[in-house]
């Protein structure tokens, strides 16, 4: 070790900002989602118990008004980000062989996808009453 | 322990030193609480669907609603609901405890345990709390 250089990364490895070619991206962004995910969580936990035993009209009601639909998407699709971000660092902590990793990944993209837009759209017939 | 040592290189079998990992360490609860934080992430990830199918039966209609109240009503929905309600409260405080950690504060020992501690009591509190409140706004079990 009588050199520093080992020590250091090189300035074009940090130019290219790593294998994923994006550097530290996801990790500010779950940063981002974690912040925005506390007043969206408790938005979301009020709203749940507003609507506890209340009738299906009331409940359809009170989730398509402005406010509540706003809230809820808002958690449904900052939640998205951070979930599937959380999700990929599971699967490239554990899934190491090629075919699994890139099929979990893709799964992750699909379940994420899929989950997030049929609870948006949910929101937005309820808001719009179509 | 013999793999952990770095000899000379002497051909492609030469095994490589490797660090340790969680079975060598005593547990600590940081280092489980770290694991929770992880396991309810997981588990959030997927009561996502839960919140997905009461918003689409919400939208869908009556009959619909009436499914979801019934499952959600049932005992095992109700252990569902708790548990999810649990994993979502200790799963945003362990997020705070990592944000204030990612400031580099509070990592002194006593500073972390007491995080930590306080992220595990305030999780379960908050859930018993926000029940409560839930059966009183229903006006007792269904």
């Amino acid at each position: 070790m009588s050199e520093a250089q080992p020590m250091r990364t090189s300035m074009r490895r940090v130019r290219g900002l790593g294998s994923a070619r994006s550097g530290t991206g996801q990790f500010w962004y779950q940063r981002v989602t974690s912040v925005a995910g506390i007043p969206l969580t408790i938005g979301l936990l009020l709203i749940i118990t507003a609507l506890l035993g209340r009738t299906h009209a009331a409940v359809v009601q009170i989730l398509g008004s402005p406010i509540v639909a706003i809230i809820m998407l808002l958690f449904i699709i900052n939640t998205a980000y951070h979930m599937w971000i959380g999700m990929q660092e599971i699967i490239l902590d554990y899934v190491h062989e090629d075919k699994w990793k890139l099929l979990s990944l893709m799964a992750n993209t699909f379940f994420v996808f899929a989950v997030s837009l049929a609870s948006v759209y949910a929101i937005l017939k309820l808001s719009f009453g179509v | 322990m013999a793999e952990l040592k770095t000899g000379v290189t002497t051909g492609a079998a030469t095994p490589r030193p490797i660090s340790p990992h969680l079975q060598i360490y005593r547990p600590m609860l940081t280092m489980v609480m770290s694991i929770v934080h992880r396991v309810t992430g997981a588990a959030l990830y997927f009561g996502m669907l839960l919140l997905a199918w009461w918003l689409l039966a919400a939208a869908s209609g009556p009959n619909a609603y009436a499914n979801v109240e019934w499952f959600m009503g049932s005992l095992i929905g109700q252990l569902v609901l708790f548990g999810y309600t649990w994993a979502l409260l200790h799963h945003m405080l362990g997020g705070i405890r990592h944000l204030i950690w990612d400031t580099i504060h509070g990592f002194e020992p006593a500073e972390r345990e007491l995080l930590t501690l306080a992220t595990l009591i305030g999780s379960i509190t908050l859930t018993l709390i926000l029940w409560v409140v839930g059966y009183l706004v229903m006006g007792g079990p269904r």
